[in-house]
């Protein structure tokens, strides 16, 4: 209770502005239909006291009236409404320019991996400016990771991948809540994101030993769980695939994105690729969430080598 | 409350004959809506793993009878023909041939019933009961034992149904025999065979939906 | 002030109330307001047991830590408060209780269409709630009234089946509610009360009883899976069986969004039959007013979507889903301009159900403005599952329903009971309760946009102090609930006779003696005017 009485977080990503916009322009809203409702209802409950044993004269319907206040306040509800949808297309959409962090929520903590192999549990570090998008997901329950100063939040959902990002834009030590009730630990599942400037960032990654960088992990599983046996000869090759269009058995197509990725190690006949049998075996049950993310990255980093030359040239 | 005049009975809070027989036939609808919203959300949920797991699903549905399921549709069809021609035999007053029909429909349903009953059991036999006994080896295990588990709660629920209406019948039968339905008023049999037809209606889309649908 | 003595017998003829004494008369009663009778008993039974929960949350939500129970029992208790909230007194308190009691009056008929249901649903309603009360007592639950799967279906370890097993069957006592009311007033209409002269209560639970069948099967059917993946681990709802939660949530969502307008929409119906009687107007744009009702229930299916825009679906879903959102808005507000309008050049007095009304009036129009924010996406991004929604929809459950209620009950106790409540007293509740709950749920908002989660057990230092206000006004909010739970229950013995129409009210329950003899007519009325010909009427309570 040292801090001073706040009525708004603090704005601490390149987002915060925007969402306070709307929602002053909503308070603004709403307090003048408050104000308009309470004001005439008291007004009119003063000026036409019951005085006089007279009844009151009967007024016209009037359908003007009645098209006025239907058509104004929605007006305004499209108005709101296309506001809020470009800020939510602008939240939902990472620049391309985003560093990748993965986080895993997990009753009842967040274990968060770095792209260098950094790993952390409940806290995030990330340097200022620069943007970060998160993949999420969970191993068990639903979870919620929420940064109220950045107003983000994106549910963990175990199954399936979802994303958020941010871009910080003031130092500092900030709450990452789950929202997303998930058991008897939940208002426990409490972190925090520490936005460093970039210089005291380098200092922190490079601090303390690094574990294995993620796609170093995930070529020595590549290896041992014995990928490398099929992915070179007898199954599609993966160099170039991440990104790609994959052509299917059953004639269709589909985007190697990282839902397509992860599928096909835990369901491995859900998608066939054309021309190869469906002899793959499924991971599912073998592998543990942070793994999985290990191949991911393990895989996306696997050039196509006509794009790998054209790289260096 | 009731008075009884040529076999009919008018409630208090109807003026007329003809006004209770209107709100019976609105509620049964009104009940049947309900009906569908219930069928259909797990028909929904059902069509929704369908179109994510269409493989599995295909290996399943081979799994189950299709001849006896092709049978129960044949007597289900058969027992809405009857409580049809039981409808209309009330229309005309003629009692024995009411009382008849509506035997013959229950007849109908329970003969669904036991043929139900012999899937069931030999399913249990083959190791296919989720949460029971599940012993499926084959492809596609978890999308199966999703399959089955639909199967077994939407079979079930539909078999629920019938046992209700089967013992409506059964009342209705009674009360035929003992002559309170008229020409004038025979509300019962009519919402009676309502709801009958349906559960056979839900059973047009279980089949097939789940015995059909087999690539 | 003269010394308090019990008043004469309101009358020595054949009442509903004394058509019969046995216990027998009233557990096998198939008259309606002996029915409803048994609903106002039980439904105010669960609101002071769900508020009991509440209370307990308010007080442990004082401190930041958790320190006055557990963190399993905070859950259980916030779960609980909801689930008994929403299901045992929120859906059925007005169609049940004034709806059983009005319906047929208000439409010149003897009874609703079938009394044996109807009974039937009032025994299907104590026995789901027997149940819940089971679950409750042998260890409770701790998912959340929503139920949220895989945590339900596979991680909670607390009396998940037994609770759902509950409110399915509950589910029935609503379908059964709403059933009887369509039939009846389709069928049961006197002579010469057209649609166009229904009162607006009677277009409201119309309205209502349309979400009530429609809606209902699929949230027992969401349950009902629920209960079969918990028992059978049959992997419907778990992802690491193939499931997928957001199925529960499409299926849970598509039911509970339509239940908060069967929530309101009674609410709506009673302040649309108090405003008229006490501006002693015409209500201003009956058809309006009627039709919207019915624009709500329909656009009401189409929005669940709004409760998922961060769970993963698809933008594109989130887009269509906060569109519909706004339009379900519009004929909420275009009802809020009628009944302001109504008032106009009106001939207002302040009597207790007229102070409920406008406290509707106004926490309704704040509950539903912060709507506007929850369905603008790029907020809901940050405010949702925080207090903002919390306050959002306490606002009008309990600042807009719970005050329409007791606006409702304080407007037809004389009808029902035969006696007047006393008026001072319940003007004086009428302002705690106004002002106990804009202390409760204001500072909830602020607390929401500032980053506070909701189901929180324990909270960072710096959101105590909105959470001490906000617990503060509930002790003032609970004041308020319990004096009219001893001054209406005294005024049994002790309150004025009330004559047939005190209020001086149009519509047919008032051309009847209060209390009401069984039968309510003794020939069925034949109806020439509208609802609300108050100009044609003598002013009452004027004033020297």
């Amino acid at each position: 209770m040292n801090e001073s009485f706040r009525l708004l977080p603090e704005s601490a990503s390149s987002v915060a502005a925007s969402t306070d916009a709307l929602y002053f322009f909503l308070c603004a809203i709403s307090a003048f239909f408050t104000l308009l409702i309470f004001g005439l209802v008291f007004y009119f409950a003063v000026k036409y006291r019951r005085r006089s044993a007279e009844p009151p004269p009967r007024l016209a319907a009037s359908n003007a009236l009645e098209a006025f206040w239907t058509l104004v306040p929605f007006g305004i509800a499209v108005v709101i409404f296309f506001w809020g949808a470009k800020l939510y297309f602008h939240i939902s959409r990472p620049p391309s320019d985003a560093m990748d962090i993965y986080v895993i929520g997990k009753q009842w903590m967040w274990k968060v991996q770095h792209p260098n192999g950094r790993r952390e549990i409940n806290e995030l570090h990330v340097p200022l400016g620069r943007a970060v998008r998160v993949t999420l997901s969970s191993q068990d329950v639903i979870h919620s990771f929420y940064v109220p100063a950045f107003r983000i939040k994106q549910d963990a959902v175990p199954g399936r991948y979802t994303v958020t990002w941010f871009r910080p834009i003031r130092a500092g030590i900030y709450h990452l809540f789950c929202a997303e009730y998930c058991g008897t630990y939940h208002s426990h599942m409490i972190g925090r994101v520490v936005v460093l400037e970039p210089e005291r960032y380098q200092a922190w990654l490079s601090g303390t030993p690094l574990d294995e960088a993620p796609e170093e992990a995930g070529a020595s599983l590549f290896a041992t769980l014995g990928c490398i046996t099929c992915h070179g000869a007898r199954a599609p090759t993966l160099a170039g695939l991440y990104g790609s269009e994959v052509r299917l058995a059953d004639g269709g197509t589909a985007r190697a994105d990282e839902q397509y990725i992860r599928e096909s190690i835990l369901d491995s006949t859900a998608k066939i690729v054309s021309g190869y049998p469906p002899i793959m075996p499924s991971f599912r049950n073998q592998l543990t969430e942070e793994q999985l993310f290990d191949l991911l990255a393990y895989i996306k980093s696997l050039k196509d080598p006509l794009e790998k030359r054209k790289a260096q040239e | 409350m009731c008075s009884v005049e040529r076999g009919a009975q008018l409630q208090h809070q109807f003026d007329d004959i003809e006004q209770q027989r209107q709100a019976d036939t609105l509620g049964m609808w009104a009940f049947l809506a309900t009906e569908t919203l219930f069928f259909g959300g797990v028909i929904l949920a059902f069509s929704v793993y369908r179109l994510y797991y269409t493989k599995g699903f295909i290996e399943a549905a081979h799994r189950l009878h299709l001849g006896l399921g092709a049978i129960n549709t044949a007597i289900l069809l058969g027992s809405s023909f009857t409580v049809a021609l039981a409808v209309h035999a009330a229309s005309l007053g003629k009692k024995k041939r009411l009382v008849g029909l509506l035997l013959a429909t229950g007849i109908l349903g329970l003969a669904f019933l036991g043929v139900k009953f012999c899937e069931y059991w030999s399913e249990y036999r083959e190791g296919l009961v989720p949460g029971l006994r599940f012993t499926y080896e084959g492809p596609f295990p978890a999308q199966v034992r999703l399959f089955f588990s639909f199967y077994f709660v939407m079979t079930a629920l539909h078999a629920a149904h019938m046992v209700v209406g089967i013992a409506i019948f059964a009342v209705v039968a009674f009360q035929a025999w003992r002559g309170r339905y008229s020409p004038e008023y025979y509300s019962s049999v009519e919402v009676s065979g309502l709801y009958w037809h349906f559960v056979d209606i839900v059973w047009v889309f279980l089949f097939p939906l789940l015995y059909l649908l087999r690539g | 002030m003269t010394p308090l003595e019990p008043s004469p017998p309101v009358t020595a003829r054949e009442t509903y109330l004394n058509a019969g004494y046995s216990l027998k008369s009233w557990l096998l009663a198939l008259d309606h307001k002996r029915i409803a009778i048994l609903y106002f008993v039980s439904i105010t039974l669960f609101f002071f047991v769900g508020g009991a929960f509440a209370t307990l949350v308010r007080l442990e939500l004082m401190t930041p830590r958790g320190d006055l129970v557990s963190s399993d029992t905070y859950n259980k208790l916030f779960t609980m408060h909801g689930i008994i909230m929403i299901f045992f007194f929120l859906i059925p308190s007005i169609p049940a209780t004034l709806g059983n009691f009005l319906v047929p009056m208000m439409l010149g008929a003897r009874d609703l269409a079938f009394p044996r249901l109807n009974l039937l649903s009032w025994y299907i309603f104590v026995a789901g709630g027997v149940l819940t009360m089971v679950a409750v007592v042998s260890g409770g639950v701790d998912t959340g009234w929503t139920f949220y799967t895989p945590y339900s279906s596979a991680f909670s370890n607390t009396s998940v089946v037994v609770t759902v097993v509950g409110v399915f069957v509950t589910g029935f006592s609503s379908i059964l509610t709403g059933l009887n009311f369509i039939v009846t007033i389709h069928t049961l209409r006197a002579p010469g009360l057209t649609w166009g002269r229904l009162p607006l209560f009677i277009w409201s639970l119309y309205a209502t009883s349309i979400i009530m069948i429609l809606g209902t099967p699929v949230l027992a059917i969401s349950l009902a899976l629920v209960g079969a993946e918990r028992i059978f681990h049959v992997g419907i709802f778990d992802p690491a069986s193939g499931g997928d939660p957001l199925l529960f949530q499409h299926l849970f969502w598509y039911y509970s969004h339509p239940a908060v307008y069967i929530m309101i929409l009674p609410g709506m119906g009673v302040v649309s039959e108090i405003i008229p009687c006490f501006a002693r107007k015409n209500i201003f744009g009956y058809g309006v007013v009627a039709l919207s009702s019915l624009a709500i229930a329909f656009t009401g299916f189409l929005v669940w979507g709004h409760h998922m825009f961060v769970s993963g679906q698809s933008v594109y879903s989130g887009l269509v889903f906060s569109f519909l959102s706004y339009l379900v808005a519009i004929p909420s507000a275009v009802k809020v301009f009628n009944w302001t309008a109504t008032l106009y050049k009106g001939s207002i007095s302040f009597h207790t159900p007229m102070l409920y009304a406008f406290g509707f009036l106004g926490l309704f129009t704040m509950g539903g403005l912060t709507g506007l924010f929850v369905a603008a996406l790029g907020v809901d991004v940050h405010v949702h599952d925080t207090y903002f929604v919390v306050a959002h929809f306490h606002y009008i459950m309990v600042g807009g329903m719970v005050m329409a209620y007791l606006g409702g009950v304080h407007f037809w106790w004389p009808k029902i009971s035969g006696r007047m409540y006393p008026e001072w007293i319940a003007r004086f509740s009428a302002f705690v309760v106004f002002l106990g709950f804009n202390l409760t749920f204001f500072p909830q908002y602020v607390l929401g946009y500032l980053g506070m989660p909701r189901r929180y057990h324990s909270y960072p230092d710096e959101f105590q102090v909105l959470n001490v206000l906000s617990s503060a006004g509930a002790s003032i909010l609970a004041v308020g609930y319990v004096l009219p739970l001893i001054y209406l229950l005294a005024s049994l013995k002790y309150g004025k006779a009330a004559g047939p129409n005190p209020w001086i009210a149009t519509g047919l329950e008032w051309q009847t003696p209060s209390p009401p003899p069984t039968s309510n007519f003794p020939t069925t009325p034949t109806v020439t005017a509208g609802p609300y010909e108050y100009q044609d009427m003598e002013v009452p309570f004027v004033q020297r």
